[in-house]
């Protein structure tokens, strides 16, 4: 890891430990996915800080441990904007940081429907070494992953991704839909991926007493996701899937704790990919950086 | 331009953008301070439909339900409703007149749908039956007979079967 990219993410981390010891009284709702989005935006003037991480096997090449931070903002009931910055160490190789993204999703209806619209834009400006697979797209293989990272971070790229989020609410249950399109920006055509998730409480009924064990505060669930291709070989020829059942606690004290085991669908996909991840909800970060501002709120 | 000057323009970009996305949600919540800004979130509960308002809350005789929507409360709507649901700096007090007299199905319908162009996010994460055990508080509170001073509790306080627990 060069010495910027190391200061930079040590930083960024450094900043996200005094955050997330901010008082907070809102317990998270979060459902377990880690590649799907719902259509649940972060809540107007709140901050949520995630960290995630993957660890993925490689067939020709060495394992790897990817990781990334989120910072998720509700900017207003309807929009939300997140940042994100990610690394990876690859076991026997090196550690790397590879870019940061910039997302913001908006919903789109103002009622909620049967099936709820949100768009979704990021930028992303990442190296070939992210391994993070935050989505899957066009023809993404394992066998992309097995060179070295040396190699691999020789490779810069700046895309727009484009997503539809389709996601709805029945007795309980969450179904969602992601159709994505990204556009390298340079001169590479747009690839296009999916990805599906359900999810559902293991109990609708809250409890009268406050509890971290209580069944309402498990939430378990699966996605699917993976490739398309691009526009000049749209199918499922060349394209990893992967399925991977997942599971959320929402804890009372403002904590959500996610784990997913992934397993490729086929043989060009990763044969396991193990991700969990942490998150804590601040709330009023955006009143909080008000008042430091002078503001009245 | 070097990778390491790149990430710090991508970075600096970022951070100055978060922090116009934070200026644009606060004058959403200035405005939240007029009376009339209040008074069309009340006014949204009229938009409820007939069917929506004539539901009945299937959890009116659990004797747990306003016990479990105070805890449902607390940790999802004090941030904007205040700790007594008083009204906040980004919510409407739930002590009113149009709260307390209206039918269970419209408070349900407005929790499911939010007031999303006027702040209030939709909640339908919740599952229905929490949803209906927040109607089940929202319904037992009293309405205040004038604006809560800081600190004072609200009529609800009062009952201690409804009174939400202190601030912590």
């Amino acid at each position: 890891m060069s010495s910027f990219s190391a200061r930079l993410f040590l930083a960024l981390i450094a900043l996200s430990f005094p955050l997330v010891l901010l008082p907070g009284n809102a317990q998270a709702q979060e459902n377990p996915y880690i590649v799907a989005y719902d259509h649940y935006l972060e809540e107007p003037g709140n901050l949520e800080v995630e960290y995630f991480s993957t660890f993925g096997t490689q067939r020709g090449g060495n394992d790897f441990h990817a990781f990334w931070a989120e910072f998720e903002y509700g900017a207003t009931a309807w929009w939300t904007t997140e940042f994100y910055v990610d690394g990876q160490s690859t076991f026997g190789d090196s550690t790397l940081f590879t870019g940061t993204r910039w997302e913001n999703r908006f919903r789109v209806l103002k009622r909620e429907h049967f099936i709820n619209p949100v768009l979704y834009i990021e930028y992303e400006n990442t190296s070939g070494a992210d391994k993070i697979l935050k989505e899957v797209e066009g023809h993404d293989v394992e066998a992309d992953y097995a060179d070295k990272n040396s190699v691999l971070r020789q490779e810069h790229d700046h895309e727009l991704e484009f997503k539809l989020l389709l996601s709805g609410t029945h007795k309980g249950w969450n179904f969602v839909e992601n159709t994505i399109a990204t556009k390298n920006l340079s001169n590479d055509p747009w690839e296009f991926g999916y990805a599906l998730g359900a999810s559902r409480p293991l109990a609708l009924k809250a409890s009268a007493k406050r509890c971290s064990f209580c069944r309402q505060n498990f939430i378990a669930g699966a996605e699917l996701y993976g490739g398309l291709g691009d526009r000049y070989s749209f199918g499922l020829h060349d394209t990893s899937h992967y399925l991977a059942p997942v599971v959320a606690w929402n804890l009372p004290s403002d904590w959500t704790l996610r784990l997913s085991a992934g397993f490729g669908l086929n043989d060009n996909s990763h044969r396991f990919l193990l991700r969990w991840g942490v998150s804590r909800e601040i709330n009023g970060f955006g009143s909080m950086v008000g008042r430091l501002f002078g503001g009245q709120r | 331009m070097k990778p390491a000057k790149a990430c710090l323009a991508a970075l600096a970009a970022s951070l100055g953008l978060l922090v116009a996305s934070m200026c644009f949600g606060a004058q959403d919540k200035a405005r939240s301070y007029k009376y009339h800004w209040d008074a069309q979130v009340y006014a949204e509960l009229a938009h409820a439909p007939a069917k929506a308002r004539a539901k009945q809350n299937p959890l009116e005789k659990d004797p747990d339900a306003v016990a479990a929507g105070r805890n449902l409360f607390e940790q999802h709507c004090t941030e904007c409703h205040g700790d007594f649901a008083e009204g906040g700096k980004k919510g409407p007090s739930l002590l009113v007149p149009q709260i307390h007299d209206a039918e269970p199905g419209t408070l349900f319908w407005i929790v499911t749908n939010g007031v999303v162009w006027r702040g209030m996010p939709v909640w339908s994460k919740l599952p229905e039956p929490q949803r209906w055990q927040l109607v089940s508080y929202i319904k037992s509170l009293g309405v205040a007979e004038q604006a809560p001073a800081a600190g004072a509790l609200p009529n609800a306080a009062a009952n201690p079967s409804t009174a939400p627990s202190p601030p912590r």
